[in-house]
C-alpha cells in the first residue's frame, strides 16, 4: 500500500510528461525516500498507481545504480571509486570504512546502521576523494575526517 | 580576460537568487530572443561557431537548424538539458547549476524559443543534490516572475520547464540514453538516424544539449556573435570551464579563452605537480579520451587541435596521471568504470570491456601474460567507432589504446616481474 | 529496384529493405542473431557486420552492420573482406567469453542458431582463463525450460514476447554483461505465445520442456509435414518423431498462414498423442466387457454386418480428415452420412461457409490479417478460439501508425526506431465480447454485451456504413455512437476486417459480421471477413456436406437404422447424454473410430484404433478456405492406422464395389475432389504420392539420422527394409533428394551450415514471405467480387437481463477448452479448474464473493461450481469454461438459475 503521502508525491508528477507511464523512476525513488528502498511489495503497488507492469518497473529498476532493490541500512554511504577519487586515495578510504565499519563493500552494518556501497564520478574530482552519505556531499577526505564525518549520522 | 559564466558567481558558494541575477543582468537575452523570430535565434547561434561543450563538439546553431519548423511541424516538441555530468574527472556542470541556475534557465528559455520547443526538461543526474535543490527554487522564482509557464513577458511564448532526477546511470548522458531515461525506460542508447530532431522524447522533435553549451545561449544573444568569437584563442569561439584532478598543487576549475594551452592550464591555473611528483600525462576531457603526454603539452584546448594529436579536448576537465601513480593501475580503473557502466546492448561493449578490465587485473596482480597486450589492443580494435551501438566502448578504448601507446613499457614491467612496481 | 555492389559484383534488389535482409536473399551466408525477419532490425549484437565502400576508389572502407544499413541504390559492400570477417570472429569471441560448453548437454544442439554461426565466423579457440558469469534459473512454468547461462544477450526473447506478441512478464533485468532474461519472479509465462521462445532464442535459454521429458536431437527426428488440429486456422507444422513416440512439434514456416509463429496449444497439445488413453488395438465387446481381438477378426465381423446392409448410418466428425469423412460417407451412402455436429453447430457452420462461398468479402489467410488495418471483432474471443488471429491482430494495429512514421522516412525495418516513433499509437480495433480479452490492451474500444446485443452493434455498423443495411430498432445511443464510431474508422480504411465466428453459437452475430463485410465491399475491393472455426476440419466437413448429429438420433429414433460407425468424434461432447445414451440403446451395432478411448469410444460395441495427425496422411480445410494436406510423420505401432484405411477395410469386407480401386490416399483424395465439387482442387494441395525427384522421394529425416540399424538390432539383427509409404512422396528414411522440394512436401528445414530454423531464409523467394514455389495449401473459396445478393435482417430486441436467470455463455480457454489437447499434461495442468464467471454487480445481487459456491441448474440437471468475479462481464451474463463444465451438451448459450448454496 502507498501511504497517502508518497501517492499525493506521485502524482504530483503526473503532469510532467504526457503520459504516466514515464514516471518509472521518478515514482520508484519517491517510495525509496520514504522507504529507503524499494521492495517487490513496493513495486506491485507503483504498478497500479502508473499502469506499468511489475516486470517493467523491475526490469528499470535493476538498471539504474541509485534504486535500491534490497534493504539499505539507516544510512548509505557511497563511496566514489572512478579514476580522480582512485588517483587521490580512493583505495585507502575504503579500507578504512571497510575496517572500520566491520563489512565489506555492498553489505550493510550488523546494526543497519551504514550500508556502504561504490558510486560512480562523483563530480566534485578537484576535491577528491569524495563520498556521499545520504544526501550530504563530502570531499577532500582523509582518514580522520572520514570518522568525525561518520559520527554525525546515528 | 572576460568571464562570462562565472562572472558573477558568488564566492561563497551561495547560489544566486533571481533577484541578484537579475540585478547582474540576467533575463535581458531572454527578452531579446523573445523579439527576435525562432529562425533569427538559430541563425545568431550558427554565426558565433558555438559548438556542444559535453563532449561530442557539434555546432550548436547546425544542431538546432535541423529541427523542423512550420505550422506542420509535430508538436509538443522538446529541450532537454544534459545535466547528467558522469563522465569521471569532469565538475564543471555542476558550478555552473550549483551558482547561477538561472543562468541555465535564461540560456534553457532562449534555445527553446529557437527550436519552438513546448515543454524543456532538465535531466539532472541523481547524486547532484544540491544543484536540484537550487534549481527547484530558481524554476519556481522563473515561474513566477513569467520567464517560464504561458505567454512569457506577453510574447505569445509558451513554455513549460520540469527537472528530472536521474536514477543513476552513465548512459543517461549519451543524448539518446537520455531520452530513453526520460520515458521511463532503460537507458539503452538509440540507432540514429532517425535523429532526436526527428523523432526524439516520446517520439517528437527534440534537441539534448549540455549545460555549459545552454548557458552560452543568451550570452550569445546579448552581446552577439563577434564578441563571442573574439572571447576565444582559436577558431572554436567563446570560453571554457577547463579543470584539472589529481596530483597537482591546485586541482580547480577557471573559466578560460577556449584555446587555451594544455601547459597553461597545468602549470598556470592548476599550480603544476605536487612536490616531488613528475608529469606523466593526462586525459584532456574526462575518462573517455586518449592520453596526452609531454610532447602535447603546448596544445590549444580547443575541438581541433587536441583532435590532430590523436585525442579529443571532451568536457574539458583533465585528469592528470604523476609519475607515483601506476598507469596500469589507472587504465584499470577506468575499464572498470567502462565495463560497470555498459548497458549491454552490443556485444562488444558488455563482453569485451570486462574482457580488458579481467585482463588489466591480471597485469596489475602480476599474473599477466605477454599475449594480454595485443589482446587488449585487439579489444580497441574491436570496440573502435562505429563497431559499437553507441560511442561508450569506443570512450572506453581511447585511455586504453593510448597508455598501450605511450606507457607500453609500464605494461611489460608488470608481465615480466610479475607484479606491480608501483606498489 | 536499387542496385548494390557486394564483392564487387552487381545485383539488383529491392530499396525497402535492410542490406542484410537482401544479401541472405541473394544466398550470402551472412551471420546474424538480433536480427529477425518477422522483428526487424536493432542493431545489437554486431554480428552482421560488413565492410562498406564509399565509391569504387575507397579501398579502406568502413565496417557498418549490414542489419541496420539500407539497400539503396549505389551501396557497395564487400562480405568476404578480412576486416569484416576478422570483426565478425570477435563477436563470436566476445559470445563465447560468457558462453559454457554445454554443448554436449544442451538441447538445443544439432539445430542451434549459435553453434551454426560460430562454424560460420571461423572463431574457435578460447583465449582466456577466466571463469565464466553464471545465474539462477527460474521456473517457467510446464512448457519451457529456462537456462540463463547459455544467454547471448541478443534480446531476442524480450522483443518477441513484449514487442511482437503483447506480453508483459518477460523481461530484461540488470545490465553490461549480467543481464538477465525472466520473470520478475518464477512462475509460469503469462502468455499464451511463450512457446516461441523456442524459436525465437537463437541458443538454449528457452527449450522446449515437453520435448526434454524424451529428448531427441533433430538430426535423429524422423519429420514430416503437418497440420495442427487443435482449432480451425491450420498452422503449419512439422512433427517429429523417434523409437515409436511423437516427440515434438515446432513451427513449419507458412507464409500465408502461421509464418514463424504458433500458438502454445498448437506446439504442446501434440502430447494426448502418447497418451495413456491413446486406443492402440483393436476392440470389441464380448460378456459386456471391451476387449482386445485380431483386427482381421474384427474387420471380418464388421464386413458380415456391413455387408448389404442399407440400415447402417455414419456419424463423421469436423476434427477428421476430408478423406476419412468422405470414406465413410461413401461406406454408408451420402443420404446415411451426418457431420457430427450438433443442429446449431451444424447450422451456424453452414451459414458461415455459405456467407464465405457467396461473397463478396475476401475470407483472409492469417498474414492477409496481419496488414489489415481496420478491424472490428464481433463476438469472438480469438485468443482462446483461434489463438494466432489474435497475434496477427496484433500487428495489424501498427499498419496505420505506420503510415505516418512512413513520412519521417524511417523504414519499417529499423524496428525500435519505428516503434519509438509510433509509441502507444494503435490503429483502429474493436472488440465485442462478452468477456474482457487479451487482446483489449492494443484495442481502440470495446463493448461488453450478450450475444443479442453485439450481434445489434454489428447490424448498427453495417447500417452506418450503408443505409441499404437494415437499420436496428431502440438502439441506445451509446450503441449508436459506437457503431458510428466503428463504421467511419472501417470505411477509412483501406484494408478493413471484420472477425467473426460461431464461439457465442448465434446465428445473429453471424449474420452481423455478414452485413458489414457486405456494405464494407461495396466500396472496397480489400474487405475482408474471417469467421474462426471450431476445429480442424469443421470447413471441410461443411464443404462435405451432410446432416448434422440430430438428424442422425432421428434416424435411429424412427427405425431407420440400426447401425452405426462413429468416427473420431465423442458424441458426450456435442449432445445431451440422454440423447445419446438412447442413441446407443437403439442401435444394435455400434462401431466407433477414434485416437482416445473417450465416453463414447467405452460404451461402443467396437472400437477401433484411429490414427492421429501425425500417424496419418489426410486433407483438412481451415477457416480460410485453404485445403491443406499433413502427412504421417511415422507408422503408428499396434493396430493403429488412418481413419479412412480402416473404412476402406471395413468397405473391402463389406463388397462395396468403389473401394476395389481404392487402396491409398491418392485415391481417396482424388475420388473427394471428383464426387465434391467444393473440393475439386484438394487434389492441388500437395503433389501426389508418385511425385520425384531426381529420381528419389522425399527424405522425412535429416542425412545425419542415426541408429537405423541398432534400433531394431534388438528385435532382429539384420537390417529390415524401411517402411514403404505408398500415400504420399515422402519416404520413411534419411535416403532421398536433397533437393528442396515443394513447400507441402518439406519435412523440416535444413541447409548446409544452417541446422536450425534459421534455414528457412534459404527456402523463401523473399524472407518473411513465400516460399518458393508457394506456400503450402490452396485456397478452395474465392467468390467473385461482385457477388450481390441481400443483407441479413437485424434481432428486434436487445438482451433483456431476466430477475431469477442468468444466459450462460461459453467462455474459452486456449488450455482446456480444446478436446485433445487437453489430454497433453502440460495443457492440461494450465486448464482453469471448472467455475462460473459472474460481473461485480451480479455477484453483489446474489451476496457471493470470489470463490463461493453456487448452483448452477439448467435444463433439469445442476452442478455446484465456485464464482469467479469478472469485472466486466455484463449483467444478467454467466460465463462458463467451455470444455471444462458439462453442460451435458445443453448448447449454450442457455438460460439458468444461478442460486447460492
Amino acid at each position: 500500500m502507498l501511504s497517502p503521502e508518497e501517492r499525493q508525491e506521485i502524482e504530483a508528477e503526473f503532469g510532467n510528461y504526457p503520459d504516466k507511464r514515464a514516471l518509472t523512476i521518478d515514482a520508484m525513488k519517491i517510495v525509496q525516500k520514504h522507504r529507503g528502498w524499494v521492495s517487490d511489495d513496493a513495486l506491485k503497488d507503483i504498478s497500479e498507481i502508473l499502469g506499468v507492469p511489475v516486470s517493467e518497473l523491475d526490469s528499470v529498476a535493476t538498471f539504474y545504480n541509485l534504486i535500491y532493490r534490497k534493504p539499505v541500512g539507516r544510512h548509505v554511504i557511497l563511496v566514489c571509486d572512478s579514476i580522480s577519487c582512485w588517483v587521490m586515495g580512493y583505495d585507502r578510504l575504503r579500507d578504512h570504512l571497510t575496517s572500520r565499519l566491520g563489512i565489506k563493500m555492498g553489505e550493510t552494518t550488523a546494526d543497519g546502521r551504514f550500508t556502504l556501497l561504490p558510486i560512480v564520478c562523483l563530480g566534485t574530482c578537484d576535491h577528491a576523494p569524495a563520498m556521499m552519505v545520504d544526501e550530504d556531499l563530502h570531499r577532500d577526505l582523509d582518514t580522520e575526517k572520514v570518522d568525525s564525518i561518520l559520527e554525525q549520522y546515528k | 580576460m572576460e568571464k562570462v559564466l562565472t562572472k558573477d558567481v558568488p564566492a561563497d558558494g551561495s547560489a544566486l537568487d533571481i533577484k541578484r541575477y537579475e540585478l547582474a543582468g540576467g533575463y535581458q537575452g531572454v527578452r531579446k530572443a523573445l523579439k527576435m523570430a525562432p529562425k533569427e535565434v538559430i541563425d545568431v547561434v550558427k554565426q558565433s561557431g558555438l559548438r556542444g561543450r559535453g563532449g561530442a563538439g557539434f555546432p550548436t546553431g547546425m544542431k538546432w537548424s535541423f529541427v523542423p519548423t512550420g505550422a506542420d511541424a509535430p508538436h509538443p516538441k522538446y529541450l532537454c538539458c544534459n545535466a547528467d555530468e558522469m563522465e569521471p574527472g569532469t565538475f564543471k556542470d555542476r558550478l555552473l547549476m550549483e551558482a547561477t541556475p538561472h543562468q541555465l534557465i535564461e540560456g534553457m528559455i532562449c534555445a527553446a524559443h529557437a527550436i519552438e520547443a513546448d515543454v524543456a526538461y532538465i535531466f539532472l543526474r541523481g547524486e547532484y543534490i544540491l544543484s536540484a535543490e537550487r534549481l527547484r527554487k530558481a524554476l519556481a522564482e522563473a515561474y513566477e516572475h513569467n520567464y517560464l509557464g504561458k505567454n512569457i513577458l506577453g510574447s505569445g511564448v509558451n513554455l513549460e520547464m520540469h527537472l528530472h532526477m536521474s536514477g543513476g546511470r552513465y548512459m543517461c548522458g549519451e543524448e539518446t540514453g537520455l531520452l530513453n531515461a526520460l520515458e521511463g525506460k532503460r537507458a539503452n542508447p538509440r540507432t540514429k538516424p532517425p535523429f532526436p530532431q526527428i523523432s526524439g522524447l516520446f517520439g517528437k522533435p527534440t534537441i539534448v544539449q549540455n549545460v555549459e553549451t545552454l548557458c552560452n545561449v543568451h550570452h550569445i544573444i546579448n552581446k552577439g556573435p563577434e564578441w563571442f568569437k573574439g572571447l576565444s584563442k582559436s577558431e572554436d569561439g567563446g570560453t571554457k570551464l577547463y579543470g584539472a584532478s589529481g596530483k597537482v598543487k591546485r586541482p580547480g576549475l577557471w573559466e578560460l579563452p577556449m584555446g587555451t594551452t594544455v601547459r597553461e592550464i597545468l602549470e598556470e591555473h592548476a599550480g603544476g605537480m605536487k612536490e616531488g611528483l613528475r608529469f606523466r600525462g593526462l586525459l584532456p576531457g574526462g575518462a573517455s579520451t586518449d592520453f596526452l603526454v609531454e610532447e602535447h603539452l603546448d596544445l590549444k584546448m580547443d575541438f581541433t587541435d587536441v583532435q590532430k594529436a590523436g585525442s579529443r579536448m571532451g568536457t574539458g576537465t583533465m585528469i592528470v596521471m604523476d609519475d607515483r601513480t601506476c598507469p596500469v593501475g589507472f587504465v584499470k580503473n577506468l575499464e572498470h568504470f567502462f565495463a560497470q557502466e555498459s548497458c549491454g546492448w552490443c556485444t562488444p561493449c558488455w563482453s569485451g570491456l570486462s574482457w580488458a578490465e579481467k585482463m588489466l587485473q591480471s597485469i596489475e596482480d602480476g599474473q599477466g601474460q605477454e599475449a594480454d597486450l595485443d589482446r587488449l589492443s585487439y579489444i580497441c580494435r574491436m570496440t573502435a567507432p562505429g563497431h559499437t551501438f553507441c560511442a561508450l566502448a569506443p570512450g572506453a578504448a581511447e585511455p586504453l589504446q593510448s597508455a598501450l601507446k605511450y606507457f607500453r613499457e609500464d605494461f611489460e614491467r608488470h608481465i615480466h616481474e610479475k607484479r606491480c612496481p608501483w606498489r | 529496384m536499387a542496385n548494390i555492389w557486394v564483392d564487387d559484383k552487381t545485383y539488383e534488389v529491392s530499396p525497402d529493405q535492410s542490406l542484410l535482409q537482401v544479401c541472405l536473399e541473394l544466398g550470402f551466408d551472412l551471420p546474424y542473431f538480433c536480427w529477425h525477419p518477422a522483428l526487424g532490425s536493432v542493431g545489437a549484437c554486431r554480428q552482421c557486420a560488413v565492410k562498406q565502400f564509399k565509391d569504387e576508389n575507397d579501398t579502406k572502407g568502413r565496417i557498418v552492420m549490414s542489419c541496420m544499413t539500407p539497400a539503396s541504390d549505389g551501396t557497395r559492400i564487400s562480405v568476404k573482406d578480412s576486416d569484416a570477417e576478422a570483426f565478425r570472429a570477435g563477436v563470436i569471441e566476445g559470445l563465447m567469453l560468457s558462453h559454457p560448453h554445454d554443448c554436449p548437454v544442451c538441447d538445443e544442439g544439432g539445430e542451434c542458431h549459435l553453434q551454426d554461426m560460430t562454424v560460420m565466423s571461423g572463431h574457435n579457440y578460447r583465449r582466456t582463463p577466466y571463469p565464466k558469469r553464471t545465474f539462477r534459473n527460474q521456473y517457467l512454468g510446464p512448457l519451457l525450460n529456462h537456462e540463463m547461462n547459455r544467454c547471448i544477450q541478443c534480446y531476442r526473447c524480450v522483443r518477441y514476447y513484449r514487442e511482437y506478441a503483447g506480453g508483459t512478464d518477460l523481461a530484461p533485468f540488470a545490465s553490461r554483461n549480467i543481464t538477465y532474461f525472466g520473470r520478475q519472479e518464477d512462475g509460469i509465462l503469462e502468455s499464451e505465445f511463450a512457446g516461441n521462445l523456442v524459436e525465437i532464442c537463437p541458443t538454449g535459454v528457452f527449450t522446449d520442456k515437453t520435448l526434454k521429458q524424451h529428448y531427441t536431437r533433430k538430426w535423429d527426428l524422423q519429420m514430416a509435414p503437418s497440420v495442427c488440429v487443435h482449432c480451425g486456422l491450420g498452422c503449419s507444422t512439422s512433427a517429429g518423431e523417434r523409437y515409436g513416440t511423437l516427440r515434438r512439434i515446432l513451427n513449419r514456416y507458412n507464409g500465408e498462414v502461421n509464418g514463424y509463429f504458433l500458438c502454445d496449444r498448437g506446439r504442446f497439445g501434440y502430447e494426448f498423442v502418447n497418451s495413456e488413453q491413446r486406443v492402440r488395438e483393436t476392440h470389441s465387446r464380448q460378456d459386456g466387457k471391451l476387449k482386445t481381438v485380431p483386427k482381421e477378426k474384427a474387420v471380418e465381423q464388421l464386413g458380415d454386418i456391413l455387408k448389404g446392409n442399407s440400415r447402417v448410418i455414419g456419424i463423421g466428425s469436423p476434427r477428421a480428415s476430408l478423406e476419412s469423412n468422405f470414406a465413410l460417407r461413401s461406406l454408408v451412402g451420402v443420404d446415411r452420412f451426418f457431420n457430427g455436429m450438433s443442429e446449431k453447430s451444424s447450422h451456424l457452420v453452414s451459414l458461415m461457409t455459405e456467407i464465405l462461398r457467396q461473397g463478396p468479402a475476401r475470407s483472409p489467410s492469417l498474414r492477409e490479417i496481419e496488414y489489415s488495418d481496420a478491424v472490428l471483432v464481433l463476438g469472438e474471443d480469438v485468443n482462446n478460439t483461434a489463438p494466432r488471429v489474435a497475434l496477427s491482430l496484433r500487428q495489424s494495429v501498427r499498419q496505420q501508425p505506420m503510415e505516418k512514421t512512413d513520412k519521417l522516412k524511417i523504414p519499417r525495418w529499423l524496428d525500435h526506431a519505428v516503434r519509438e516513433a509510433v509509441q502507444h499509437d494503435t490503429g483502429p480495433l474493436f472488440i465485442a465480447t462478452p468477456n474482457a480479452t487479451r487482446l483489449d490492451d492494443v484495442s481502440t474500444g470495446t463493448y461488453r454485451a450478450a450475444p443479442d446485443d453485439i450481434a445489434r452493434l454489428g447490424f448498427a455498423v453495417a447500417h452506418a456504413l450503408d443505409s441499404e443495411a437494415p437499420a436496428v430498432p431502440d438502439l441506445s445511443d451509446d450503441v449508436r455512437r459506437m457503431a458510428e464510431r466503428i463504421a467511419r474508422a472501417l470505411k477509412s480504411a483501406k484494408r478493413p476486417l471484420v472477425v467473426s465466428g460461431s464461439s457465442l453459437a448465434s446465428e445473429a452475430v453471424i449474420h452481423a459480421a455478414a452485413n458489414v463485410a457486405r456494405a464494407l465491399a461495396k466500396d472496397s475491393k480489400s474487405a475482408g471477413l474471417s469467421f474462426a472455426m471450431p476445429e480442424a476440419n469443421t470447413l471441410g466437413l461443411a464443404l462435405l456436406g451432410g446432416g448434422n448429429l440430430n438428424e442422425a438420433f432421428k434416424t435411429v429414433q424412427e427405425g431407420k437404422a440400426d447401425t452405426v460407425i462413429i468416427l473420431e468424434n465423442d458424441l458426450y461432447r456435442r449432445a445431451p447424454a440422454e440423447a445419446v445414451d438412447n442413441l446407443m440403446q437403439a442401435v444394435r451395432h455400434m462401431v466407433v473410430l477414434d485416437q482416445l478411448m473417450t465416453p463414447t469410444a467405452s460404451k461402443s460395441e467396437f472400437v477401433l484404433p484411429a490414427g492421429a495427425f501425425a500417424e496419418s496422411d489426410g486433407t483438412f480445410v481451415n477457416n480460410e478456405g485453404r485445403a491443406q494436406r499433413f502427412f504421417q510423420a511415422y507408422v503408428p505401432k499396434d493396430d493403429i492406422q488412418e481413419s479412412w484405411r480402416w473404412l476402406l477395410d471395413l468397405m473391402k469386407a463389406s463388397g462395396h464395389a468403389e473401394a476395389a480401386s481404392w487402396n491409398v490416399l491418392d485415391d481417396l483424395v482424388s475420388a473427394t475432389a471428383g464426387a465434391v465439387p467444393p473440393l475439386e482442387k484438394i487434389t492441388e494441395a500437395a503433389p501426389s504420392s508418385k511425385f520425384r525427384m531426381l529420381n528419389e522421394k522425399v527424405p522425412r529425416s535429416p542425412h545425419r539420422y542415426s541408429g537405423r540399424t541398432a534400433m531394431l538390432a534388438n528385435i532382429k539383427v539384420s537390417e529390415p527394409k524401411p517402411p514403404q509409404d505408398p500415400d504420399s512422396a515422402l519416404a520413411f528414411s534419411m535416403e532421398g533428394t536433397p533437393t528442396q522440394p515443394p513447400s507441402s512436401l518439406m519435412p523440416f528445414f535444413w541447409s548446409p551450415g544452417w541446422n536450425s530454423i534459421q534455414s528457412v531464409n534459404k527456402f523463401q523467394s523473399e524472407i518473411n514471405g513465400a516460399l518458393r514455389g508457394g506456400d503450402p495449401g490452396v485456397r478452395l473459396i474465392d467468390p467473385p467480387q461482385t457477388g450481390s445478393g441481400l443483407y441479413f435482417s437485424a434481432p428486434q430486441r436487445p438482451f433483456e437481463v431476466r430477475p431469477d436467470e442468468w444466459l450462460l455463455v461459453p467462455l474459452y480457454h486456449v488450455f482446456g477448452s480444446e478436446e485433445l489437447s487437453s489430454q497433453a499434461p502440460a495443457v492440461a495442468q494450465l486448464a482453469p479448474k471448472p467455475y462460473v464467471a459472474l460481473s461485480t454487480a451480479d455477484a453483489e445481487r446474489l451476496q457471493v464473493q470470489e470463490g463461493a459456491q453456487v448452483e448452477v441448474k439448467l435444463a433439469g440437471n445442476s452442478q455446484k461450481l465456485p464464482v469467479v468475479v469478472q469485472a466486466g462481464l455484463p449483467k444478467g451474463i454467466a460465463g462458463i469454461p467451455a470444455g471444462l463444465v458439462s453442460v451435458e451438451g445443453a448448447g449454450l448459450p442457455a438460460w439458468a438459475s444461478v442460486t447460492r448454496s
